[in-house]
């Protein structure tokens, strides 16, 4: 089972490298881009057998540092 | 005083740290693997040293706070055995939570390499007591992740308690009010991201490192 779980700074956290990806679009001149937030993706393959408490416990032990990042986690759909 | 110094895949100041702590204690520090799921008994003060464990992987400190060795340095710190993390030793101890805060990427995501004109905020920790109050030192600094981050509520709280120890004269790297090194409520556990033990002899261009390690001998 492919688990998704995409780790990103919390509002009001100052992100270098998204303000640095936004300039560097800006001098691309592309125009209207308000904000860039750079953030992590990473996949787990796991048993269908782990629990999704299980990996948000993965999340709060290693995968986010909790202080600065929030995490969200995508499951695949349940087959039916 | 005995030492020892926390070896990570990655570390790179290990040795100086090392030298270090036996310049002014006259012993050897046990260099003690990651890997080892116990120190030496009767410990002094534990060194996370400076380097790029893991390869900053995931985080700067991140795997390195879950490895073997940490939770008989987490059992020692609360013992109250002195915990002296600098720079990449730093990140680990906020990692492991026994620090506040986070180090974030620098606000000008530069990699900073210089010699960092600190304040000594705190000269009545175990480890500052042979400074002077608001002494001005010059320390090397040499990180790309030293940007102290914590919420204003932390921030305060730390300020109010004595607890930040070193601050930037000027900004270096955003990090919040300026903060270049905290301790923990107990005040054995300190955390900073410039390396004193680049600073103990002539040859390194300044010996103001050097009143931080005596400090401990007392």
């Amino acid at each position: 089972m492919k688990v998704r779980i995409f780790v990103t700074l919390k509002d009001g956290v100052l992100d270098p490298q998204g303000k640095a990806i936004h300039h560097a679009l800006e001098s691309l001149d592309f125009k209207g881009v308000n904000d860039v937030r750079a953030g992590k993706l990473i996949e787990l393959d796991v048993d269908p057998s782990v629990t999704r408490e299980e990996i948000d416990k993965m999340c709060d032990k290693l995968l986010a540092n909790t202080v600065i990042e929030n995490y969200q986690i995508e499951l695949p759909e349940t087959a039916s | 005083m005995q030492s020892a110094v926390i070896v990570f895949p990655g570390s790179n100041c290990d040795r100086d740290m090392a030298v270090a702590l036996e310049t002014v204690s006259g012993n050897k520090p046990h260099m003690v693997w990651h890997g080892d799921s116990e120190l030496p008994s009767g410990l002094d003060i534990i060194a996370i040293p400076g380097g790029f464990s893991y390869g900053d992987y995931l985080r700067s400190g991140a795997m390195a706070s879950r490895s073997s060795i940490i939770k008989p340095v987490i059992e020692a710190a609360n013992r109250g055995v002195k915990i002296l993390g600098v720079c990449n030793g730093f990140q680990i101890l906020t990692e492991t939570g026994l620090l506040p805060g986070a180090l974030m990427r620098n606000s000008n995501i530069n990699f900073v390499c210089k010699d960092a004109e600190l304040e000594v905020t705190n000269n009545t920790t175990v480890f500052t007591s042979r400074y002077a109050k608001n002494e001005s030192i010059s320390i090397p600094v040499a990180h790309h992740d030293g940007n102290f981050f914590a919420d204003s509520e932390t921030l305060d709280r730390l300020e109010n308690e004595g607890r930040v120890v070193f601050r930037y004269r000027s900004d270096i790297n955003g990090s919040s009010r300026n903060i270049a090194g905290i301790i923990n409520e107990a005040g054995n556990v300190l955390g900073m991201m410039p390396h004193p033990e680049r600073a103990i002899d002539a040859k390194h261009g300044g010996t103001d490192g050097l009143a931080l390690f005596e400090s401990l001998l007392n």
